[in-house]
């Protein structure tokens, strides 16, 4: 039988050869996928591997390593530097993952109407997220600095007293957390506005008729369609919180006295300052078994909603 | 009570989006102030007129050029490695029938969930063997192609339709040939996708260069920036400055190809 493409009637023999091609083609797909299958594969089973191995051993990045078996692990559950860090890590993300996906929906729920301008303010509210955080750190270090910062003289100028900021220690965690929602809440934003765009008209319309106000209609039709995407949005927001780094190392280095040291600085710290890599490493796998039961749980939980 | 001539939520929202974009005024306006200005106390918060004066400071800098090079070719590279590799790989795993295929592509969807920080310090001794710390290539090599790019390919030829491609493929066109001019010219919604959200995790990464380069020739502008603020935090105006020719190139791409960035960023949000 012959088979029809489009409105070509495609020869049969031609056909058989083409299938014949398909079945012979394994050294072609091989071609394509294998300069990503040896770069990705290559930079990360191989390192997840080599990270476990060091985990056990001492290593200073240039002498050959020794085998310390667990020790690194039980230094690490001793280490006061590293419960610091952990609680810091903590709170970080026990503020900023919350507080950005509630704003993000808030805000959300503002901007998803037609009314003029609200391009302009969908931009400006998403905009930080593109800055890098080198840029951000930079620019609130300035902003919030003790003597020359704008902050400051704004507090002068309304007569209230001048503030440390990041040279204070009960102040730099709280900070970093305010920067991180002023450029990370706009990403929840985003999702949730197209996330709103996935609520059915019809349901709405439904809930309307049947006599639902707008409150009503929020709480019963707009949030539970948007159960997953605040599902990814924890998991996303919550795995980005507990790997902060980039703004840290740029505004305080973990200081003031310590008290923004959060894991991954501590994880850098350990490998490129003082050079105990092994030790390093199996701080690393504690952060990122932590991660992986919270992805799986979330996945988990995502899976149970959606069914 | 009279009924306000516009909408009521212009009076929350107006706000709101001022304070969102405040700081990056404050850094624009700062690149432009002069020294003195802002070194009195207490600081002013208006300039008296535009100075140029940080810009000029910044660009007679024999480092800060070099450093947006730098910048500029690793992510140059690496968005057309990863529009090169991503769409061949893709590919292959969406149309292509190879021993191993779904074991392979599970193991590349898998590498997704490694943290980052769980093979910086191998990837530092690999590139160490390799001679490549302290140069460009210890920033390319990692950044060339990522299992994110493949997948996003991946998911997008398998939602196109196969009529077109069977036309050619038996007119006995090579795969390579169908790819380049039945495939792609379709996919620009995933090229772009891809292009965006490299060029935003390559121009913005500041974590391994931080790791993998010493030499202040060879910073890139994050990394640059950093440094600069460190050696010249009594010259704020120049900082700034350079805050401004750092963060330009990516807010530039962001005003002309908004809808690319977001739709980008959406999705990536969706699928997850």
């Amino acid at each position: 039988m012959a088979s029809v493409v489009g409105t070509f009637t495609v020869d049969p023999r031609a056909r058989r050869a083409a299938k014949r091609r398909t079945r012979g083609e394994g050294a072609t797909a091989w071609a394509f996928v294998s300069p990503s299958v040896l770069i990705i594969l290559g930079l990360s089973v191989v390192p997840v591997l080599w990270s476990l191995l060091l985990s056990f051993q001492a290593n200073d990045l240039v002498s050959p390593s020794e085998w310390v078996g667990l020790a690194n692990y039980k230094a690490l559950t001793a280490d006061p530097a590293f419960a610091a860090a952990v609680q810091h890590t903590l709170i970080y993300s026990a503020l900023y993952v919350p507080l950005s996906v509630a704003g993000g929906l808030a805000i959300a729920l503002m901007l998803d109407r037609r009314i003029r301008f609200i391009g302009l303010y969908r931009t400006l509210v998403f905009v930080p997220f593109v800055v890098s955080a080198a840029a951000q750190g930079v620019l609130f270090s300035f902003v919030l600095d003790p003597e020359f910062g704008a902050a400051n003289s704004l507090l002068h100028k309304l007569g209230l007293p001048a503030q440390g900021f990041f040279s204070d220690p009960g102040q730099a965690l709280y900070l970093l957390v305010g920067i991180s929602l002023w450029s990370g809440t706009g990403f929840c934003v985003i999702v949730y506005l197209a996330g709103l765009q996935g609520v059915p008209a019809e349901l709405v319309e439904a809930a309307r008729i049947d006599g639902a106000g707008r409150a009503g209609v929020l709480r019963h039709v707009v949030l539970p369609t948007l159960v997953p995407v605040t599902i990814f949005l924890v998991l996303f927001q919550t795995i980005n919180a507990l790997q902060v780094f980039d703004l840290v190392f740029v505004t305080t280095k973990g200081g003031p006295l310590g008290s923004t040291t959060v894991i991954v600085y501590f994880i850098w710290e350990k490998a490129f300052k003082t050079f105990t890599a092994g030790y390093s490493a199996a701080a690393a796998y504690a952060l990122a078994v932590a991660l992986l039961v919270i992805g799986l749980t979330l996945q988990f939980y995502r899976r149970r909603v959606a069914r | 009570m009279k009924r306000l001539p516009f909408s009521p939520w212009h009076l929350v929202l107006a706000p709101l989006a001022i304070l969102f974009a405040l700081p990056l005024v404050w850094l624009l306006v700062s690149s432009v102030m002069s020294n003195a200005e802002i070194n009195r106390f207490p600081p002013a918060l208006i300039p008296s007129g535009i100075k140029v004066d940080g810009y000029r400071f910044v660009l007679g800098n024999a480092l800060f050029p070099r450093w947006f090079l730098n910048s500029f070719i690793v992510s140059a590279v690496a968005v057309t490695a990863n529009l090169v590799l991503g769409s061949l790989g893709g590919y292959a795993f969406a149309r292509m029938r190879f021993a191993g295929s779904k074991v392979l592509l599970g193991l590349m969807l898998a590498t997704m969930a490694i943290p980052f920080q769980l093979t910086m310090i191998p990837t530092f001794l690999v590139m160490k063997q390799l001679g490549l710390i302290d140069t460009l290539g210890a920033l390319i090599i990692p950044s060339l192609v990522t299992p994110f790019s493949v997948f996003l390919f991946r998911q997008f030829f398998v939602s196109l339709p196969r009529e077109l491609e069977e036309a050619a493929w038996i007119d006995g066109c090579g795969r390579l040939r169908i790819l380049v001019s039945v495939v792609l010219p379709l996919a620009r919604p995933a090229l772009s996708t891809v292009a965006v959200l490299t060029f935003l995790s390559t121009w913005n990464d500041l974590t391994w260069p931080l790791i993998a380069i010493n030499h202040d020739t060879n910073y890139t502008l994050q990394l640059g920036l950093t440094t600069f603020q460190g050696q010249y935090h009594t010259q704020w105006a120049a900082v700034m400055a350079g805050n401004v020719i750092t963060v330009l190139p990516v807010l530039l791409g962001f005003l002309l190809a908004q809808k690319a960035f977001i739709r980008s960023l959406a999705s990536s949000g969706l699928k997850g």
